[in-house]
């Protein structure tokens, strides 16, 4: 019999790598993307021109596309910046939410918060494609650190457990009662004799269990779960085991439930972030199309006949004046919770898809310590802490390592539920106060070590009010397909226009698929 | 617009300075946390200020920026309690839907907090009852 691997290098040879990848991707090698590789629109435009509405990373995807097949493009951005949602805080950023409150940024030179999106999963194969064209440079966003911590107000006293603990007791004690069944005869119906055999012994090679199928205090445990005390040097040297914690307390703190954060597709290992902050990308795609954009145009209306597209737009700082831009086509990537309020000329069919997708509530607060403690005292380089606590989350900053001096946590992230609409109610003032207060029940340093902080609440972002449409499964059913479609000669892209809610990868392909259909309708006309 | 920037402005800097003095009376205390998905707040006044204003703003004025958030203040809207109820129960536009997140006495509590304050007056109260009706 021919092995798996063989047959590859085989196919490779013979056929070319075309070959290789279909083959690949039927044997389940290569997982399927979306993507499929850099667009190409073939087929000559013939001078039509492109009206794109929204400078975010859904807008200059089709701006750089169209302009690159021959289109004559413009692109109108309510902000006076590129990127949208793609955006990064640093020290010396001022930004006013909606309400008023402006809040400057005291962050140190070189420390930032990434309000926004934050992570790459490996996957987002459309992304990824478009830092390497565009020359962003990556690190590794760490979303696993074992020795974060896992934390609930309803258990332990309120002491946060070390993820490492939790996750090599959970699995250790669930391979002990495993293994007893097995012995047992309780699985004989289920597993054959032999297989039993091997069974036994991946449960003690997974669960770190002793001779006897248990889980117990001693070294091998240690090896998952951590020492007492570390192996060390010279006169002692000698490692200490550590205590497992049973597996009723582990059950009813609930704290197992944070360890799907780890396991699911998108959160898994590698994931990434741009070096420097989230924007660098948004950054790299204005260094290409920035030329295109009209800053501060605030659109209004959106209207179209048999021969074109008619928008007006308005100063956003100066708004007296109404001014009128026209073209060809239009795509428009206004966020749903703003375009439902614009008068714009489609079909019942989009216009109810329209009207038909709710905003989530999603606050995160970036908060500045004279001292990475969590690295000094804790030893956390990097890694999310999950809790119960209305902060939800602590993250650490997955750059500037063991660095003395100053660094930034992000001290709560909250998407959905009650604690976030909460969270977006309050002064950005009190948004930060209440983080540091609940995060130093967490890491008591807080009280000692909080400089200053920034809070954003996404409802009262003035250009997306919300953080991301929020389909239900009837609403994608009944609209998804009627929002989507070509209307006339206006298509809708962006994140909302995907089944990759709130991630940048679904604004890419979304805005891909759009052009891409546009396209085909342009060159047939 | 600038003589409401200093002034919230100024709030923010007096908050932060009362925190830090006062200690005991911090800021997370005197807020309401729900612990789960559903809202704990019950009087109609918790849950504006806990929930509405984080979009319709503490004083109802709403605010705009790309897109707006309508006014609450003074609104003709509010004449028929059902209105709101519906409104609050399933959403609209880019607004989410609350019914999953309050029962039909906190829904009726905050309708009719609002249909009595910020220059609303509609006296005839809304009940538990009438949100159950507009639920089905
Ligand atoms: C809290 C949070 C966390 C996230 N985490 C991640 C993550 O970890 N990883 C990830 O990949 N993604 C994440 N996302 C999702 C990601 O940010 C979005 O999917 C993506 O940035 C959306 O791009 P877009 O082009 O569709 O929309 P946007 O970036 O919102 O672009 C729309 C543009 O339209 C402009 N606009 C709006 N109204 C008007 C108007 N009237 N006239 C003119 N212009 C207008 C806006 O200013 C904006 O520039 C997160 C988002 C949030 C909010």
């Amino acid at each position: 019999m021919i092995k798996r691997r063989d047959l590859l290098t085989l196919i490779g040879t013979i056929a070319g790598s075309s070959a290789m990848y279909h083959a690949m991707t039927s044997l389940g090698f290569a997982s399927e993307s979306a993507y499929k590789g850099p667009l190409r629109l073939a087929g000559d435009p013939k001078g039509a021109s492109v009206l794109i509405l929204g400078a975010g990373l859904a807008g200059m995807t089709a701006a750089l596309e169209l302009r690159k097949a021959g289109y004559k493009v413009q692109i109108l951005e309510f902000n006076s910046r590129a990127g949208g949602r793609n955006w990064t805080i640093r020290g010396g950023d001022s930004f006013v939410e909606l309400g008023g409150h402006r809040q400057k940024c005291e962050f140190e030179e070189g420390l930032y918060i990434n309000p926004g999106p934050w992570r790459i999963p490996y996957h987002h194969r459309a992304l990824l494609d478009y830092c390497r064209r565009l020359n962003v440079a990556l690190e590794p966003f760490i979303q696993l650190n074992h020795n974060a911590y896992l934390h609930t107000t309803r258990a332990f006293h309120g002491r946060p457990q070390r993820v490492r603990s939790i996750k090599a007791d959970f699995q250790g004690q669930v391979s002990e009662l495993l293994a007893k069944v097995t012995q047992q005869g309780k699985l004989d119906e289920a597993v054959t004799k032999e297989d039993q055999e091997i069974l036994l012994q991946a449960l003690r090679a997974w669960g770190a269990l002793d001779r006897d199928y248990k889980y117990n205090a001693n070294l091998g445990s240690a090896e998952f779960r951590g020492y007492s005390r570390d192996p060390g040097g010279g006169l002692t040297a000698d490692p200490l085991p550590s205590d497992p914690i049973a597996l009723p307390e582990i059950l009813r703190s609930r704290l197992w439930l944070a360890l799907q954060s780890f396991a699911r597709y998108n959160f898994q290992t590698t994931m990434f972030q741009p070096v420097g902050g989230m924007d660098m990308i948004g950054k790299a795609f204005a260094r290409e199309v920035g030329d295109l954009i009209r800053y501060n145009a605030k659109v209004t209306q959106i209207q179209q006949n048999g021969s074109g597209v008619t928008v007006s737009y308005v100063d956003a700082v100066n708004p007296s004046a109404v001014q009128q831009a026209t073209a060809d086509w239009c795509v428009c990537t206004i966020p749903l919770s703003i375009l439902s309020q614009l008068p714009i000329d489609v079909g019942a069919p989009m216009k109810n898809a329209i009207e038909a997708v709710p905003y989530a509530a999603s606050v995160k607060i970036g908060l500045q310590f004279k001292r990475r403690f969590w690295e000094e005292d804790e030893a956390i380089y990097g890694g999310i802490s999950f809790t119960d606590l209305p902060i939800r989350q602590i993250a650490y900053p997955n750059y500037g390592f063991n660095r003395s001096g100053r660094g930034i946590l992000l001290g709560a992230y909250l998407f959905e539920g009650a604690n976030a609409y909460e969270f977006t109610a309050m002064t950005p003032a009190e948004r930060v106060a209440s983080a540091v207060e609940f995060g130093s029940l967490i890491h008591p340093q807080y009280k000692d070590e909080f400089e200053t902080g920034v809070a954003v609440a996404w409802h009262r972002v003035p250009f997306t009010l919300g953080c991301s449409g929020e389909w239900s499964d009837a609403g994608r059913a009944q609209h998804y397909r009627n929002l989507c479609q070509i209307d006339g000669r206006i298509v809708l892209a962006g994140e909302h226009a995907s089944d990759l809610p709130a991630w940048q990868e679904g604004a890419i392909l979304s805005s891909l698929d759009a052009i891409g259909r546009l396209h085909e309708r342009v060159v047939k006309t | 617009m600038m003589m409401r920037l200093m002034a919230s402005l100024i709030a923010v800097l007096t908050l932060l300075s009362a925190t830090a003095a006062i200690g005991q009376d911090s800021a997370a205390g005197r807020r309401t946390f729900s612990d789960g998905y559903r809202f704990v707040e019950m009087t109609g006044e918790e849950l504006f200020a806990n929930v509405c204003q984080g979009c319709h703003m503490p004083d109802a004025m709403g605010a705009s920026g790309a897109g707006t958030y309508p006014s609450l203040a003074a609104n003709k809207n509010l004449e028929s309690g059902a209105y709101p109820i519906f409104l609050v129960v399933n959403g609209r536009r880019g607004m989410p839907a609350f019914g999953d997140m309050m029962t039909d006495g906190q829904v009726a509590a905050v309708v009719n907090y609002l249909r009595t304050h910020f220059g609303n007056d509609f006296q005839d109260a809304v009940t538990a009852k009438d949100v159950q009706d507009a639920r089905r």
